[in-house]
């Protein structure tokens, strides 16, 4: 296996993460700014974020310090050398973070000790799958503190005192309880974000797949006429909740709700929610399977209809 | 809405004269600190020689710092530094606020009622940024004069940034304002309605 193109276009892809926001979010931020008043805070947020985004692809240098944890999801032909695709992206995110592309992001728990690269026990994170295709699905997401923190998970049915409702174990609880995410993260998460959502599974697989949701472009539509309207549901509540960029109080709080569904155990009804910041960078490659050459980029166009393997 | 201009150190009567809303350039020194400093320091652990906290602004902030030199010819290159998530270091806030004298906290997202508190009591105020606009502010600091507990790591370290119209929003005042708590309140009623 050739390693030197394959660090290269890591290092590339990571490089493109970090300092270049995808049109699809671009357009998002620009539709919401285009919804908020004349002189408002709101309108201002979303101005400094617009400049931000173009200082940072002008610059080369990251969108946000937080440049998040790192994840890697790679579909990849039968028998594909995923170890040493392991290592050679390891060795391209310890590059990435000497150049100042990453920030040194990764703490040992306990102690707080900074590994300085960003590698260590946990990260960066991979997410491996096989696919009848010669070709390697490579995505990269980097994804920052503020907003894991205000991710949620609920295990229905569950009553909300404060909202004085009960969220039961139907379309309506999942409604309450992914409205409840959004309410409770007001700005903290940097408003306005998106939500990844996956309705069951178990709690670790309904996690990991509500933030899978967050690669979906932000324009698509979900292949389930039910979970399209829920999804569109969603988004027109949240920005009726007056939270706006920031949390500073507009009509921007939500540009995107992606959600899945998982089969889950009789016993247990989980919502996970994952929610992602305005900075929401993820970028992808599809390489050539036996040179690692690039073949395309994905997400450069926010119409795009990406390739399967990552179900919606 | 006015824009104030302030310089730092911060007096008592500069801070009181902000009301929540308002629009305000910073300029002159500031002290990075997050989450490893705010507990260190809440736990009674030594402010460093060279960081002086009375009128200080705080940043709550972990900046990328790219590092040139060795000893004495050391010298850093700030790549990015926007703001983090300040409700972590609500426990802390208020007690250093009281114990040091600070007079601004520089964050997003906003803080609690314990913090609104303490900036009522002894006349601080807390300076709202864009979260994730880290070129931004990055463009406004026009050198690192120092870094302090680099032991921390390069994110949690005290930097000591010199900084030229740094812009900010107070959206808690020391009158006992929060925009925060309003936006909060205020969402929470129509989430009600939506049900």
């Amino acid at each position: 296996m050739a390693s030197a193109p394959l660090f290269d276009n890591i290092l590339e892809l990571i490089r493109v993460t970090s300092t270049d926001l995808p049109p699809d979010v671009r357009k998002a931020l620009l539709d919401g700014t285009a919804k908020e008043r004349f002189g408002s805070r709101a309108l201002l947020a979303l101005d400094t974020i617009d400049t931000n985004i173009k200082m940072a692809a002008d610059g080369s240098a990251p969108i946000c310090q937080d440049t998040g944890m790192i994840k890697f999801f790679v579909h990849h032909p039968v028998g594909h050398d995923t170890l040493t695709f392991r290592k050679v992206a390891e060795s391209a995110v310890a590059a990435a973070t000497s150049k100042g592309y990453l920030r040194q992001n990764s703490v040992e728990a306990l102690s707080g000790k900074n590994s300085g690269n960003n590698i260590g026990p946990g990260t960066p994170l991979f997410h491996f799958e096989a696919w009848e295709d010669s070709t390697v699905d490579v995505r990269c997401m980097l994804k920052g503190g503020g907003c894991e923190n205000v991710g949620a998970q609920y295990s229905l049915p569950m009553e909300f005192p404060e909202l004085g409702v009960k969220a039961g174990r139907d379309i309506a609880g999942c409604r309450t309880a992914v409205l409840h995410a959004v309410w409770k993260a007001q700005g903290q998460g940097c408003a306005p974000g998106f939500v990844g959502v996956c309705i069951g599974g178990d709690r670790a697989s309904g996690l990991d797949a509500a933030k899978e949701q967050l690669l979906r472009v932000v324009g698509d539509t979900n292949s389930r006429e039910d979970l399209a309207g829920f999804e569109q549901d969603i988004v027109d509540t949240a920005n009726g909740l007056g939270i706006g960029p920031m949390g500073f109080g507009g009509e921007t709080t939500l540009l995107g709700c992606k959600v899945t569904e998982r089969n889950r155990l009789p016993a247990s009804f989980f919502v996970s929610v994952s929610y992602a910041c305005w900075a929401h960078r993820r970028r992808g490659v599809v390489l050539d399977g036996a040179t690692d050459n690039i073949v395309r980029w994905l997400y450069t166009d926010a119409e795009e209809v990406l390739p399967g393997g990552h179900p919606s | 809405m006015a824009t104030v201009r302030l310089t730092t150190p911060l007096t008592e009567e500069a801070v009181r004269a902000l009301k929540a809303g308002d629009d305000v350039l910073i300029s002159g020194t500031m002290y990075t600190g997050r989450d490893a400093v705010h507990k260190y320091l809440a736990g009674g652990g030594a402010v460093p020689d060279g960081v002086d906290l009375n009128g200080a602004v705080i940043y709550h902030c972990g900046p990328v710092v790219i590092e040139r030199g060795e000893g004495d010819d050391r010298s850093f290159t700030v790549k990015a530094a926007g703001p983090t998530t300040s409700i972590r270091e609500e426990p802390y806030q208020a007690g250093l606020i009281g114990k040091y004298g600070l007079r601004g906290v520089i964050g997003k997202g906003g803080m609690g009622a314990k913090t609104l508190e303490a900036c009522r009591e002894h006349g601080a105020v807390y300076l709202h940024a864009i979260g994730g606009a880290a070129q931004v502010y990055a463009e406004c600091i026009e050198r690192v004069d120092d870094v302090y507990l680099e032991e921390f790591g390069s994110p949690e370290a005290i930097w000591v940034l010199h900084v030229r119209d740094f812009p900010a929003i107070v959206t808690m005042d020391s009158h006992g304002t929060s925009l925060h708590a309003d936006v909060s309140a205020a969402s929470l009623s129509a989430l009600r309605g939506a049900f």
